[in-house]
């Protein structure tokens, strides 16, 4: 007899983790394109960083732990961390910030649990929350958007940028960095000015933040290709963002004076980006559609606590961290009822 | 049209290519061999010796259990031995199994056994499912159950149905569609016998909605004969939909529970091929000695299905296709998604063997390299017993029975949907069935490991007494050789 048979499918569907990380990632395009136009090429030159770090790391670690380089460097899942972290940290922010938090994602957050599938923790958002509660002040040095930069930089100026960490000679830090609209609404109220007179400031836009508002449109252009898709499915993204515009609709109807609305919350921020890219990570979600509704509840509510009462402007990484955290109990009490089952 | 009750796959069919052409009649070898385990349960014990001259339908061994089935001479001719025979495999584990068997040389003449036709009407239930186990009837949709002892299983009749299945809904696979197109009457026929012996209420038939010539045969039948007992159910062609517990949940609306029996919820599922063979034992007098069968892919030069007789080799069913085309690849008995590798075609044809796939390459996407499950949940959107495969992969590797039991690994019905979008190329699937066994042991299930024992002690015994047999055979050789020497 021949080597074992092989088991029963015999034929299955051409798919791979390459190519669901592959779609992701081309889901991404739009928003990376908008984020290009509105704050200039600070992400491309993050992006490439990420990516080489990212991959150094994922090399580093699979052969430390004797597993095949070939096979998971190409699964695409270290690049989507990449790009996503670079997605969260200001353009201009210094090398050295999304190379040690591609270096804690990639080797703490992933590998030091098991790799691809088992890690508990999404590990952009390790990286992220990592990076912000030891380096808030660069964290926090956004760009304006476009047509309210006193000065733009080039692709050179800012390459250099982010190499030296230092301005280009004759310009401060202050005359081209701006803080992101959520923190100068959070500044904003905390001198005493109501919620109007903060808005009026020139950052804000229509919706939320200008330039941003066109971000997330393409994040949402992507969420929905997904969607379409069915790399991801609409519970998570759904139940984060009405948990988080029905909390801020409550506080808005309450008080409108110091609170923004929900149309202002779900465009702002990385609020978007979390409801169908990050939260969505199913490696670190509950895996029933019922877990999957309490899972993104849970993050829409704590990222409305935290943006409101908490020390960060923007809470979503602390929320996804918080109810990854949460995911196993989820799951233990979230188990469908099966076929011929009473539950 | 009814709703389909139950997630699946909607999968490429591939049943065209086997539908084209009329089913023709399968040369008949000068060779036959019957497996003696050709239906679940304890094996028949032989009724014949080497020597004997049998007839074309006469009884050669008989079940060892109550309500079991007969096996019969598929032709006239004589018995040349009855010895251990490798055999199509029983699990997935394995090329080729063997089992003892009865080997008949064919003498080309079908003198027939005394066959004779019974007005089912004229018999008791009782009598009428003992006249079934006597024609040798198991179940052909690939379970090979006794259908006497399955009939007997129905403990009243309000509002208990029988569902004769006709939703073949595995790739590959036209010996039911086949059957339906061309002979109607004896699925319509035989339904009606089959109610009978169990005492249903209601008698629906289903078909898949695809089967457009099928359904058209079905209802001009249904029609003709102005039968109103039969009713003719429809369901959306996607797979398992004729998984029992998916049909029964589509049908009859009726979730069977978990651990018990269609039977346990007054419903007895019967499939169309059954069906049609207890219509020619009844009517014709002609037991089961032969069925019909798919031979399929594009590693044959004429797919078709063949009315073939038990015992048949594979390989004269090849030859009967044109043969095997230069792309041939692999050989499957059943369809793409739950048959069974093969070692090779020089096995014999047995009652479960609904199907040979001979695959090609260009038939059959495999597996890559195994990656790490990433939990993206393709598998629980499809899973027709509403499982969550990527907890219950969580949960095998190393087995925790009381999270396999939470998540109910004993209620895969291993119909492979999970393993079809796995983007991991995870083989689930098997993974689950290695690891149910040691959960039955866990749960108590004392019948499910009273089978296990029983099984291994019927191999066990068949092993010994064939070692015993190879030992006496040596040793009569050596003594035949001194003496020769003296």
């Amino acid at each position: 007899m021949s080597a074992l048979p092989q088991p029963a499918p015999h034929s299955i569907a051409s798919n791979s983790v390459t190519r669901v990380m592959g779609i992701v990632l081309a889901a991404l395009l739009p928003a990376i394109a908008t984020h290009l136009l509105f704050f200039g090429p600070g992400l491309a030159v993050q992006i490439v960083l990420g990516a080489a770090s990212a991959l150094a790391a994922e090399a580093l670690a699979l052969k430390l732990r004797g597993m095949p380089l070939k096979q998971y460097l190409t699964d695409g899942s270290a690049l989507l961390t990449a790009v996503l972290l670079a997605l969260c940290l200001p353009p201009l922010a210094p090398w050295w910030l999304i190379v040690s938090g591609m270096a804690f994602a990639i080797l703490l957050a992933k590998h030091a649990f098991g790799g691809l599938g088992v890690n508990p923790f999404n590990p952009a958002m390790v990286g992220y929350a990592v990076l912000l509660v030891s380096f808030p002040v660069p964290l926090l040095q956004w760009l304006p958007p476009t047509g309210l930069q006193e000065t733009s930089l080039s692709l050179w100026q800012t390459i250099t940028t982010i190499l030296t960490g230092a301005p280009p000679a004759q310009l401060q830090w202050d005359a081209i960095t701006s803080p992101t609209p959520l923190e100068s609404l959070r500044t904003g109220l905390s001198l005493g000015q109501t919620l109007q007179e903060t808005r009026a400031e020139p950052i804000f836009g229509a919706l939320g933040g200008r330039g941003w508002e066109w971000i997330n449109l393409a994040i949402l252009i992507g969420g929905a290709a997904l969607l379409a898709l069915q790399i991801i499915r609409w519970h998570i993204p759904v139940s984060m963002l009405g948990a988080l515009a029905a909390c801020a609709g409550v506080m808005y109807a309450i008080d409108p004076g110091s609170h923004a609305g929900s149309v202002f919350h779900v465009t702002s921020g990385a609020s978007l980006l979390a409801a169908f890219f990050i939260a969505t990570d199913p490696v670190t979600a509950p895996s029933s559609e019922r877990g999957r509704l309490i899972y993104g509840t849970g993050i829409g509510v704590l990222t409305y606590v935290i943006r409101t009462w908490g020390g960060y402007p923007d809470g979503v990484a602390f929320a996804v961290l918080a109810m990854n955290l949460a995911v196993p109990l989820i799951d233990r009490h979230t188990i469908p009822r099966i076929h011929g089952r009473s539950r | 049209m009814a709703r389909l009750a139950t997630r699946g796959l909607r999968l490429e069919a591939h049943k065209e290519r086997s539908t084209t052409q009329p089913i023709i009649t399968a040369a008949v070898p000068q060779q036959l061999v019957l497996a003696l385990n050709q239906q679940a349960g304890a094996a028949n014990i032989p009724v014949v010796n080497v020597g004997d001259a049998v007839l074309l339908g006469q009884p050669i061994a008989r079940p060892s259990g109550a309500h079991g089935a007969w096996l019969h001479s598929p032709v006239s001719g004589v018995v040349v031995a009855i010895e251990i025979r490798p055999v199509p495999p029983a699990h997935p584990d394995e090329q080729q199994s063997v089992s003892q068997c009865i080997v008949i040389d064919n003498d080309d003449r079908d003198q027939r056994f005394d066959f004779q036709a019974v007005d089912y009407q004229q018999l008791s239930p009782e009598e009428l499912r003992e006249h079934i186990a006597q024609g040798g009837i198991v179940g052909l949709g690939g379970a090979v159950f006794p259908t006497a002892r399955k009939l007997a299983s129905l403990a009243s009749n309000s509002g208990t149905y029988l569902l004769v299945n006709g939703a073949e809904c595995e790739p590959y696979i036209s010996c039911d569609d086949m059957l339906m197109r061309e002979h109607a009457a004896d699925v319509v026929f035989g339904a009606r016998i089959l109610q009978r012996a169990c005492g249903a209420e209601h008698c629906i038939i289903a078909v898949e909605d695809e089967m457009r010539d099928a359904i058209a045969a079905m209802k001009a039948v249904l029609q003709a004969t102005g039968d109103s007992q039969i009713r003719l159910a429809i369901v959306p062609t996607v797979y398992p939909a004729g998984g029992e517990r998916q049909l029964i949940n589509t049908v009859c609306g009726i979730e069977v529970p978990s651990g018990e029996l269609p039977t346990d919820v007054g419903v007895l599922c019967q499939n169309v091929g059954t069906s049609a063979a207890t219509a020619r034992w009844l009517r014709d007098g002609e037991p089961l000695i032969s069925r019909i069968v798919t031979v399929t892919g594009d590693g044959v030069r004429q797919p078709r299905n063949l009315r073939a007789r038990l015992g048949t080799p594979l390989s004269t069913l090849i030859a009967d296709c044109d043969g095997y085309s230069e792309r041939q690849h692999k050989l499957i008995m059943g369809g793409s998604m739950m048959g069974l590798e093969l070692a090779g075609d020089d096995l014999p044809l047995i009652k479960a063997g609904n199907c040979v796939l001979a695959a090609s390459r260009l038939d059959l996407t495999p597996r890559g390299p195994e990656m790490p499950c990433i939990r993206c949940g393709n598998c629980s959107d499809v899973c027709p017993a509403h499982l969550l495969p990527q907890q219950l992969h969580w949960y095998v590797q190393p087995p925790d029975p009381a999270a396999l039991d939470r998540h109910g690994l004993l209620d895969c019905i291993e119909c492979g949907c999970c393993d079809y979008v796995c983007p991991s190329q995870i083989p689930l699937t098997s993974r689950f069935r290695a690891a149910k066994p040691a959960m039955a042991e866990q749960r108590g299930d004392a019948q499910t490991s009273a089978d296990v024992l029983r099984t291994r002690f019927e191999a066990r015994t068949q092993r010994l007494a064939r070692l015993e047999a190879e030992h006496r055979e040596k040793l009569a050789a050596k003594r035949r050789q001194l003496r020769d020497k003296s």
